[in-house]
Formats: C-alpha cells, structure tokens, sequence
C-alpha cells in the first residue's frame, strides 16, 4: 500500500503541485485565475519554452548546452540589427538567426564529439564566445528604431510590423508566441515518442558505448541534438526581439538559468526521472504561474528566486530519492 | 595457519524468506544455512533468485519476510552497513565498482577503518602501511601495499578485495561468480584463500556457473529454482548430474548441443591484423556455416580483436576481408552495414541498455527497417520483440520491462537476439556464456546452431575450453595477441588448448 502511495506520488506529484499552486493564487487574488491572466503566463514563458526545449534535446543524448542563453542573446540583436541598421527582408531575418543557431550547434558538438571536451566545458567556453561576438558585434548597445550611433547619424530601419507580429499578435485571440510554444512541445513530444530520429536520440543519452556498439552513428546522433538546441535557442532570440521590439543586450544571460530550472523541474513530471519535452513545459509553467502569483501578491521580485530555487529542490529531490531506490 | 579466531560451530541461518518485486515473487519461503568453516555452494539457472537472496543477506535489499539468524542470535540487515556489522561480507563480479582506482591498495583494503568516524582524525599512514602490508603477507599475495589500484591488473585488484574482507573481521563471505573474469591458475589462487578462510572458521557462499570447481572445494550444495529452494545435500553425497537436474528441474540431456552443418565458402579472411599491445599480427579465416572458437586467457587480446573486427576500433595494419570484398569499417555502423554484427564481452555496459525496455533494446539495430517516413511502427516494433521473446525464451514479466531488471543469461539473449533480425553475415561472440546459468547456456548454444545451419559464419571468443571443445568446427588459440595453434573438431584437449593458450608457460594438468 505504502508502496502504491509512493508511487502515485511520484508520477502525479508535480502535476497536483502545479493545481495546488494554481488553486492558492486563485483563492487569494481574483484576478489571477482569468483568461487573461493565464494567457499572459503562458506567452511570458514561450521564449524559455523555446530555449528549455533545446536544452531538453541535449540532455536527452546526455550532453549538455550552457550556450543557449547566449544564443539568445547573440540572434535577438542579429534580428535587430538586420532590421534596424540593414533594413533586410523579413524572410532573411528569420532564416540567419536559425542559420546562427545551427552554427553555434555544430561549433559545440564539434568541440564535444570531435575534440572530445567535456560537454559541460566545452558549452561553458561557447557561452563565453557567442556572448563576447555579441557584444563585440553591437559595441555593447542595444539596439532599437532609428537609433543613434556615435557619430551622430541616425540608424536608418525600424523593426518591421510583420516581425514584431510574431512576438505580440494573437490568433483566434491566443497570443501568437504561445501557439508556437504549444506547437513546438507537441512537435517534439512526438518525436520522441514516435520517430526514429527521437529514439536514437534517447538510446544515446541512455548508454552511448552500448548504443554505438549497436551499431547506431552516435557522432552524428549527438552532433543533431546541439545543433537543434542551439536552433531552438535561435527561435527564443527571435521571439524576444520580436516580443520587445528591439534588440536588447544580454537577453539570454537569466534565460540559460530559467530554462535550466524548467528542464530539471521537468524530470519529477508524471515520474519520467529523465530529461523530456512534456516535463520541460510543465516546469516553465510551474516557473511562470509562481512569478505571476508571487508579483500579484506583492512579493518583491527579488524574493521570488528563493521560492524557485526551493520548487527546484523539492523536485529534484523527488526524482532523485526514487531513483537511488529503483536503481538498475 | 593462525588459529582460528572464532568458534566453528556458529551459523548462519536464513529463515521463510519471502521477496518481490513489483508483485512478481522473487523468493518464497527460503531456507538457507550457512554454518562457520565450511564452503557453501549456492546453485541456480539465472532468475531462481540467488542473487536476490545473497542480496537480501547482504544488505542490499530488505526481505518482505523472514528472518536471519547468526550464531543463534537474530539480527536485522536493512543495510549493507548493517550486514558488515553482522559480520557478512561479499565478493561482488564487478571489482571495479568496489574499489577506488585512484587510491593506493592500502587504502583500499583499510577503506572502512579510514572512512569510519571512529577513532583519530589523524590519519597515521605509516601504521596504515604497516597494517595492509601485514594483511597481505599473511594472504601470501605478492602486492605493494603502495602500489594504486588502477595500475592493477583485475585478478590483483580480486586479491585487494579480499585483503579487504580479511582487514573487516568477516564471519561469513559471499563470493558472487569471483572466478568468472579470472584464469585457471587465478581461480587456483582463489581457491586456496577460500579454503583458507574456511581455516579460519569463516562461513563461505559460493556462487558460480562452473560445476567443476564446485565439487572441487565446496563442502555442501544448496540448489534453487525459480525462487524456491530445491535442495541442500553435501558434495560427497551428490554428482553434477544430480544438481544440473535440480537446478533445471530436467535432466540436461546434452550440454553441448552440436550441430553439423555443411561449411560453406570462405565468409572472414583477416591477415595480419594487429593494434597496440593486445593483437599483434592475427590472421584466421571463418567459412559460412562454420563455428569457429578463438579461445586464449584472460588478457590473451581476444577482447580487443573482436573490437577491431566490428569497427569499434581502428587496426593499425592489416585487412579484414568479408565474402571476398575489403573492410575499412570506421565505425560499428559500417560494420553492422556490411554484415558483421558483435556480442560484447561487458553485457551490462556494452551489450543491452539496462535503463531501457526490453522492446527498445531488441529494436535497436533494425530501427530503420521498420520505420517509415521517419515514424517507427509500433506494431511491427511489437511484433518483431514479441517474436524474439518468445523464440528465445527470454524470461520478462512484459517487454516494457527494463533490461537491467533481467538475470543475467536473459539479458545476454537480449544482446544477441538484437542482431538476429538484420542482415548478418557474421557473428562475434565475446564470452556470451559469462556469469550465465546452464539453462540459458543451452539456449545461447542452440541459437548459435541455428545460426550456423542459416549459413551464417560464427566467430566464438572464450575462455571457457570446454565450450570451444563442444561447439567449435575449428578452435584457434590465442596468446599475446596473436594466433598460436589450430584444432579441428575433436583434435584437441583442454590440455592442448591450455598448453598453447598459456604459450607453453604453464605446466600441464
């Protein structure tokens, strides 16, 4: 019975923690459990989504990828200059960020499968460059509509309304990002589930020697995982300047972190104990809905990293004690 | 010998044990007696429950039921710390999970004592020198107590466990397949320090597949089936017929259920194939439908031979040739692409993925045979494991089961019933029959028959000389890394092989 009961809680857990916390912000404030409440939760944590995603694929093919905040970063002022300084069309604004991405996958897989640095090093030394080529490449400022160099003169672009629909327009009245969000989880929820691609993706992360004795091309398995993580993080760049209207500086850095949590808090989600896309979304809405709560109920925003950090040990703990007990 | 430190009229009893998992049961009403000074074997097909038993006595696991007593006094193990305390102590398979490579053999064998929160917080090495050296002179074992673990070989690293029980005061010792990675003269070795223990007064549990070095030290048999325990008899009064049949429950009819097919062209023609140390300069030739054992001593580089031949590593010279076309194979995937398949030595870390279900195991090297348009097809990925499950008799409660959750010899059919659906050619073999029950030995063999009968070549790397004498078309003995001698069917002994495979080192039997 005992036995039953750990169970349940181990799978459901999180997911009757996520409706207790929902049912607490209602009682107490009546706005929050509106529609409009809810969906401006859910569009504030589609750009973490997106990065989180990325994050999620590469810890599923047990790797690991500290560049993407920084991805974030570098594409959300590559967009905005292409708009503001070079006036560029928008089909090319959307495409080099995604081709950034792809660039800054294949630079980490190379260092991580070619030269065979330890993931978390070699994403770490990334995360350095692509943030000092960010800010190298905007001399450290942001960039916005017709802003003014140095010199005097007059930035000539302004962000297209095309592009900034993308981050602030709503379909069927759902804010547009939070489509895609929902996409995207689904999307890669059933590529794992049900694609071949996602599979050997799993099969890596889960004993990589076993796996390539299998006669499976891990290389190339584990070199496509980062590079879709850092094509993730380039759509979470695109969202941001697209959501801001402009190209801030260092967007990504507290991104890399928020993602990281929403990825981990993912792992306690219907008990997977492993990184997975359905656990990553649910972990940034359980980020989203404390932030929202906690700033309707007047908490100081700098109170509310020490509620995330404790939901982030709790659930790394449920994931953790149950997996030193079924240990294979 | 010194005089035995406790008395030998103690015991070990465990009594109405009951375990499951899952709600499947694991063990129903064991009984088992250990008494002091005396070595105990404990038999059983893979899956009848000795390893949940011994671990149940050593801490690892806590019984649903029933209860241990020691020398007449009722102790409670629900931790491995628990079970030291009581004086049970264990020899595990893997070594390397128990020692500390970067530690010196000192440290390793006075661990407890240097972690303990007990006495000093003062380390005083020199005495901690002085102790480990005394504990290995009077084991007889010729290792530096200075020397660091990961520069040992893994027979030494063997004695640096035992040194260890040895420093901890054991009453009882469970020896789980110790001689499974060791060669003869090494399980010699092993067996003069547990029939010293036994000296000693020391309880020993005995766990092994081989038969032979069990009638020849243990002083009693327990035999268990399918998580019951079938019988306990003393080794005088019993044969190894007797106890193959209780542990299967049959008689085994043949051990080695041969088959003669027609050989057919040549399929593997490897010349001069060499990389570092281990294969220096190996040349062999396996036909289709042939069955040919390469067998040598543990370190002999059978290992890294059957690496180089699947492309999981880079030969520095010479070819490999399958069905007359070249083979550069850069990686397992171009060996598997052009027809050769391997069954790794390490099961657990290269053969299955034991945090995977036995379905995705299965379905891993056909992948792309059964998916369309990126999509794999779940019923035909069901229909493909079901079909092996049931041919192979794999024991699973479903294939959602994880694979490390299977004993042993079903996991192996695991890792070789992977390969069965592709389009193989040949098959590499290494130790399939390692830390494997004689049930599903007989079933690895007969699958390995009808392998041959489908005209599919087979390379079969042992260490075990009788199953290379019972199976093998054609035995190849392998030392220092190269091939020394050729055997057909029926030619050679266990001596002969012995002789060659030791590089007519060691003396004969």
């Amino acid at each position: 019975m005992n036995h039953k009961i750990a169970q349940f809680s181990y799978r459901y857990g999180a997911l009757i923690f996520i409706g207790l916390v929902l049912l607490f912000f209602s009682i107490y404030n009546q706005h929050f459990f509106t529609y409009n409440n809810i969906s401006d939760i859910l569009r504030s944590i589609s750009i973490v989504t997106f990065v989180a995603i990325g994050i999620t694929i590469s810890l599923t093919v047990d790797g690991f990828d500290l560049s993407a905040g920084s991805t974030v970063s570098l594409t959300t002022v590559v967009v905005a200059a292409m708009m503001v300084w070079h006036q560029m069309p928008l089909i090319l604004v959307l495409i080099v960020p995604l081709i950034i991405g792809a660039l800054v996958g294949l630079l980490n897989s190379f260092l991580i499968v070619k030269i065979r640095i330890p993931d978390l090093l070699a994403t770490l030394a990334v995360m350095y460059i692509v943030s000092g080529i960010h800010r190298t490449y905007t001399k450290g400022y942001s960039i916005y509509n017709n802003m003014q160099f140095q010199d005097g003169t007059k930035a000539p672009g302004v962000m297209l309304d095309s592009f900034l629909w993308i981050g602030q327009g709503k379909l069927l009245g759902v804010p547009f990002p939070v489509i895609l969000m929902l996409v995207a989880v689904i999307g890669m929820h059933l590529f794992f589930k049900y694609t071949r691609g996602g599979r050997q993706m799993i099969m890596t992360g889960s004993n990589e020697e076993a796996a390539r004795l299998s006669g499976l091309r891990v290389n190339r398995v584990r070199t496509l995982a980062y590079v879709a993580s850092g094509v993730f993080a380039a759509v979470g760049g695109i969202l941001f300047a697209a959501r801001v209207g402009s190209g801030q500086i260092d967007a990504g850095s507290s991104m890399q972190m928020d993602a990281l949590a929403a990825v981990f808090v993912g792992y306690s989600v219907f008990g997977a104990g492993r990184p997975n896309v359905i656990g990553t979304f649910f972990g940034a809405v359980l980020m989203g809905v404390l932030v929202n709560g906690m700033t309707m109920l007047h908490v100081q925003y700098y109170t509310t990293d020490i509620i995330k950090g404790a939901v982030l040990v709790l659930a790394l703990a449920v994931t953790f004690v149950h997996r030193k007990r079924q240990k294979v | 010998m010194n005089t035995p430190l406790h008395v030998s009229t103690g015991s070990l009893v465990m009594n109405g044990i009951y375990k499951s998992f899952a709600n499947v049961p694991a063990l129903t009403d064991v009984e088992f007696t250990v008494n002091s000074g005396e070595i105990h074997a404990l038999l059983g097909a893979n899956g009848a429950g000795k390893s949940t038993l011994m671990k149940i006595l050593s801490g690892a696991y806590t019984s649903d039921q029933g209860h241990i007593v020691i020398n007449g006094e009722q102790v409670k193990i629900d931790s491995p710390a628990a079970a030291k305390q009581a004086g049970i102590q264990c020899v595990y398979q893997e070594v390397d999970t128990s020692l500390i490579p970067q530690l010196s053999v000192a440290e390793n064998i006075l661990l407890s004592h240097l972690t303990s929160s007990q006495g000093s917080p003062i380390l005083h090495w020199k005495s901690i020198y002085q102790q480990a050296e005394a504990i290995l002179q009077k084991l007889g074992f010729a290792i530096s107590a200075r020397q660091q673990v990961s520069e040992l070989s893994l027979a030494e690293k063997q004695l640096v466990l035992i040194a260890r029980i040895m420093a901890e005061q054991a009453k009882f010792v469970i020896f789980d397949e110790p001689t499974a990675p060791l060669s003869m003269e090494e399980a010699e070795r092993l067996f003069t320090i547990m029939e010293g223990l036994k000296a000693q007064g020391i309880g020993v549990i005995f766990i092994s597949h081989r038969l032979p070095e069990i009638f020849r030290v243990c002083d009693k048999i327990t035999v268990m089936r399918d998580g019951k325990k079938v019988s306990t008899v003393a080794t005088a009064e019993t044969n190894a017929n007797e106890v193959v049949h209780s542990m299967l429950g049959r008689a085994f009819a043949e051990k080695y259920p041969k088959t003669f097919v027609t050989i057919g062209d040549p399929l593997l023609t490897v010349s001069d194939l060499a990389a570092g140390r281990y294969v220096q300069g190996v040349d062999l030739e396996v036909r289709r439908g042939e069955v040919v054992a390469v067998v040598g001593l543990v370190g002999a580089g059978k290992t890294e031979l059957s690496k180089l031949l699947f492309g999981a590593d880079q030969p520095e010279r010479g070819t490999i040739q399958l069905s007359g076309r070249n083979l550069h194979s850069k990686t397992p995937y171009h060996a598997l692409t052009s027809g050769i398949v391997l069954v790794p030595e390490e099961r657990r870390k290269e053969g299955i993925l034991v945090k995977e279900s036995v379905l995705h195991n299965l379905s891993l090297p056909i992948l792309k045979k059964i998916t369309r348009m990126g999509i794999v097809s779940k019923t035909a990925e069901k229909q493909h494991g079901d079909q092996l499950i049931k041919s192979l008799g794999i024991k699973t409660s479903s294939d959602q089961q994880l694979t490390g959750y299977l004993s042993g010899g079903n996991q192996q059919k695991v890792a070789i019933g992977k390969w069965m659906q592709t389009d193989a050619e040949l098959f590499i073999l290494d130790e399939p029959t390692k830390g494997v029950d004689i049930g599903a030995k007989r079933d690895i063999f007969k699958v390995i028959g009808e392998l041959a009968g489908q005209g599919k070549g087979i390379l079969y790397l042992t260490c075990e000389f009788e199953e290379a004498i019972g199976l093998a078309d054609r035995i190849l003995v392998m030392c220092d890394g190269k091939i020394m001698k050729s055997f057909n069917y029926g030619e050679a002994s266990q001596e002969d092989l012995l002789y060659y495979a030791s590089a007519g080192r060691e003396e004969l039997v």
